[in-house]
């Protein structure tokens, strides 16, 4: 089915968002082929274009690479997958601390919390 | 590539369009929307070759657009336009005798990835199945632009969604343009490169999809309507 996209960031980001999250979740492995652009494209309901630019900045962010010929790879370099990883958590962390400021909780308190929700699951 | 240049016109004294000029480069897909009446079918007609302007020029590769250079750009008008008595097999076969570069291989792969039967008579085709076929038919001639006016108009979503993804699937990009027209603006964005915003029979924007988003902070539907409510 078309992907549902937010309305105030560019469609080509939120794609790039999927595939790195893909590839951190793991749906995507190392040295997986990707779908290729037209069939991504249609898949999520995009333009060809929009697609291609995805792709191009993917590689270019060296979290994929183009095989002449054969499609578009994930890459096999597992540090920088690692990488991705890391910045994917600092992302996240930052923009959780951001909202919880907002709001006055305190560091210490969320801690706490954190942890007694992860020893009640 | 096609140029309108300072293009006008009138249907006897009232002033369809006024004044655009526009450049439609290759391998875009590009939305065009606007209120009703605002020009949108004469713009696309004048394109085609099917009206020409009161004023101004309408070229194609440096060529006034005429009917001949129907060769390159295929229209697709808002209505029904089959004869009810033909199967989708004879209507593709009919194109084949009327457009070169109509491509019966092309038309029939379009056919079967949004599920129609060949053999089915058009008087007998739902109002959504001769939604796909007339875009099958269009998109099966292999023209440099296709101009497609309300192509989504009174279908439903699960028509649409075939429709956009037969879009994606069966024209190519890098040489391919695709013009349409739209009141869905918020369905259609994803496939979009570029949107030509019309006004009252004048052109009041063309932007990228992505320069809106990025520059704006927001998606195409709340930029027109800012546009609008602008005046």
């Amino acid at each position: 089915m078309s992907i549902d996209f937010l309305p105030d960031k560019p469609i080509y980001q939120q794609l790039i968002e999927r595939i790195t999250g893909d590839i951190i979740r793991g749906t995507f492995t190392p040295g997986e082929k990707l779908p290729s652009v037209r069939d991504y494209a249609v898949q999520a309901g995009v333009n060809a274009n929009t697609m291609q630019r995805v792709y191009k900045e993917l590689e270019q962010m060296k979290i994929t690479e183009t095989r002449r010929g054969q499609g578009s790879f994930v890459t096999e370099d597992i540090a920088a997958i690692a990488a991705l990883r890391t910045e994917m958590k600092e992302q996240l962390v930052k923009s959780f601390i951001q909202n919880v400021e907002e709001l006055g909780f305190s560091a210490g308190e969320m801690v706490d919390y954190l942890q007694e929700r992860r020893e009640s699951i | 590539m096609i140029e309108l240049k300072n293009v006008q016109k009138k249907y006897g004294r009232r002033e369809a369009l006024n004044d655009i000029t526009l450049t439609i480069p290759q391998g875009k897909i590009i939305g065009l929307v606007g209120a009703n009446g605002s020009g949108k079918t004469t713009l696309l007609k004048l394109t085609a070759g099917l009206l020409t302007p009161s004023g101004g020029s309408a070229t194609y590769g440096g060529r006034s657009i005429t009917r001949k250079i129907a060769t390159h750009i295929a229209y697709m008008p808002d209505v029904d336009l089959f004869y009810p008595y033909f199967t989708v097999q004879e209507l593709f076969n009919f194109y084949d005798s009327q457009f070169e570069d109509f491509d019966l291989t092309k038309a029939k792969e379009i056919a079967h990835f949004l599920d129609i039967q060949l053999t089915s008579k058009i008087k007998n085709l739902s109002k959504g199945n001769r939604g796909r076929v007339k875009f099958a038919a269009t998109l099966g001639r292999e023209a440099t632009y296709y101009l497609l006016d309300e192509p989504f108009s009174g279908l439903d979503p699960m028509v649409r969604d075939d429709i956009s993804k037969g879009l994606i699937q069966f024209t190519d990009t890098e040489r391919q343009t695709i013009l349409m027209s739209t009141h869905e603006l918020k369905e259609v964005e994803p496939l979009l490169d570029e949107i030509v915003v019309l006004k009252e029979g004048s052109l009041i924007a063309y932007e990228a999809v992505d320069e809106i988003r990025d520059t704006h902070g927001m998606d195409a539907t709340s930029w027109m309507m800012s546009l609008f409510r602008k005046g």
